[in-house]
């Protein structure tokens, strides 16, 4: 039962599972090749993965640097876009009706078919990816934003209404702020989805990034290049959501507990 | 300072017209306690929100303080069957809430010494700086009733506030309520689902018939005060007016409900 305990609760316990599970990930593959000798142009080892990143370490970092301000700019343009808009929806259901079928439609374009369009109309440059990236966050942002506008109790808006607080008041002093918990939950999921729409934008056309790393280390049959590339990619992910989860602690506190 | 006159409120829902209120005509003196009853549903809340400036009512003029209620008031406040607290905010900075929404023209750090002083009054002296979330339901209805006294309302309309407390919280509340009313020579319209809690706390109790809500009977309340739920709850005289007022509650019962019984 103590153990059980120190496990669950336990800060260090918090961040030593999660090494724990990876070592663990890490020791399979390398069992799995082993054991059923898989050659290394099929799959490489961890170490030969390892390697890899060792042999290059600045130009991998400079590549990941390059994916990460895609991501960044083109979440970041996500949020200013999508913010306003979801505001805008929420103020007037006109405009909800008026706006919602063209988003659901536009969302439901498989981002991969734009992709080439975008590599025509805008080139191989940053540009592209970072359209890409604000396409497939915008829509978990902006849904998560109404959403969490339209969740303010009926009870604290007529509160605010009896204490005679005025339309700003009531926004900033209680909607805005009782929509924040909801707004993370829509961003953790678009920072993943960012990652991945960077990668989609390099692939189909670029000249830097990771997704163009792993593309050009196919033409080579490089696997463990890519291997590399792919370990920088998800390590890239995790850094920004658990980023993103700090920052909703320090923001929220009060929101932890109520869930 | 309250006056309603033939006030009634009509609701149009999607599963048709529902008559809360009709024909209401009360006129609640400076300084008087008075306590609502009345079956759940019959418009004891409408009510309320209605002498709040929070509806306006369907017909029928709502009068406080002598000018006809198109608006809330600022001297008018309002105290929810549930805490209404802001999360985010901790138990001071809610008290403080209303002299936040007032603005600039309130002197800020006298009102944060009134605040601890209220908080100090109910018991809570030492949690100012808690989130809500770490109160229990009790505590966060206390915090509830500082920030409806902060702003030094002349008129409280109170929708069952107590009804989440235990009974000698409950007790200690009302009579600190009882209180504060003297002190600050506040008018007091208060709802609640308890017969003896209407007795023990008003000057007149207002008896409500259930869909639509009319005036059933007001009762005068003669007991000297200060009162208490505790040991005058057992007096004869509340005894006896509250068994006719069940009787008066019940009655309703009987008349309207057998159809919906299954
Ligand atoms: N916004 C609304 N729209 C439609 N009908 C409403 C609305 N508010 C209240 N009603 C109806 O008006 C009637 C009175 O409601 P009210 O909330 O005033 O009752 P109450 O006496 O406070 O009940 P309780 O004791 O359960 O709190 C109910 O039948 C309710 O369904
Ligand atoms: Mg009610």
């Amino acid at each position: 039962m103590t153990n059980r305990s120190w496990l669950t609760t336990s800060r260090s316990a918090a961040v030593l599972l999660p090494i724990l599970g990876l070592v663990a990930a890490i020791a399979l593959w390398w069992l799995a090749i082993v054991a059923f000798s898989i050659e290394s142009f099929l799959l490489p080892t961890p170490g030969a993965v390892a390697a890899k990143f060792l042999e290059q370490p600045g130009y991998l970092l400079q590549q990941t640097w390059v994916s990460f301000l895609e991501t960044i700019l083109g979440f970041g343009l996500a949020i200013v876009a999508g913010v306003p808009i979801a505001l805008l929806i929420v103020r007037s259901v006109i405009l909800e009706r008026l706006v919602y079928p063209l988003l659901l439609a536009v969302n439901a374009i498989p981002k991969i078919a734009i992709a080439p369009l975008l590599v025509v109309w805008w080139g191989f440059g940053q540009l592209p990816k970072v359209l890409m990236v604000l396409l497939v966050c915008f829509f978990p942002i902006v849904i998560s934003t109404a959403q969490g506008m339209k969740s303010t109790p009926a009870e604290l808006v007529e509160l605010l209404r009896s204490l005679k607080a005025g339309k700003a008041q009531e926004f900033f002093k209680l909607r805005l702020i009782y929509a924040l918990p909801q707004v993370f939950t829509g961003l953790k999921v678009a920072i993943s989805l960012a990652v991945i729409g960077s990668v989609i934008g390099e692939f189909a056309g670029a000249t830097e990034g990771l997704g163009y790393v792993i593309t050009s280390s196919g033409a080579t049959a490089d696997v463990a290049l890519a291997f590399a590339a792919i370990a920088l990619l998800s390590v890239m992910s995790i850094i920004l959501f658990y980023g993103l989860v700090l920052l909703e602690h320090l923001l929220l506190p009060w929101a932890q507990e109520t869930r | 300072m309250i006056k309603l006159d033939g006030v009634g409120q009509v609701f149009e829902g999607r599963a048709g017209r529902v008559q809360a209120l009709d024909g209401i005509d009360l006129h609640v003196q400076e300084n008087e306690f008075v306590t609502l009853i009345g079956r759940s549903g019959c418009g004891k809340s409408t009510l309320l929100r209605l002498i709040a400036g929070l509806l306006p009512p369907t017909y029928g003029g709502v009068a406080v303080a002598g000018e006809p209620v198109t608006a809330p008031r600022r001297d008018v406040s309002f105290m929810f069957q549930r805490p209404a607290l802001l999360p985010w905010r901790s138990v001071l900075s809610n008290v403080m809430l209303p002299v936040e929404i007032s603005g600039g023209d309130l002197d800020r750090k006298k009102y944060v010494e009134r605040a601890h002083e209220l908080l100090e009054l109910v018991g809570l002296d030492g949690f100012e700086r808690r989130l809500p979330h770490e109160l229990s339901g009790g505590m966060q209805q206390r915090v509830s009733l500082c920030r409806s006294l902060i702003r030094r309302p002349k008129v409280m309309l109170m929708d069952e506030p107590f009804s989440a407390l235990d009974a000698l919280t409950r007790t200690e509340l009302s009579e600190e309520l009882q209180r504060i009313q003297m002190e600050l020579a506040t008018t007091i319209v208060f709802v609640t689902h308890s017969i003896e809690e209407a007795v023990v706390l008003a000057d007149r109790v207002v008896v409500l018939t259930p869909r639509p809500g009319r005036l059933r009977e007001v009762v005068e309340i003669d007991i000297p005060r200060p009162r208490s739920l505790g040991q005058n709850a057992h007096l004869t005289e509340v005894a006896q007016i509250s068994a006719h007022l069940h009787a008066l509650l019940a009655e309703k019962q009987a008349e309207i409900r057998p159809v919906d019984a299954r």
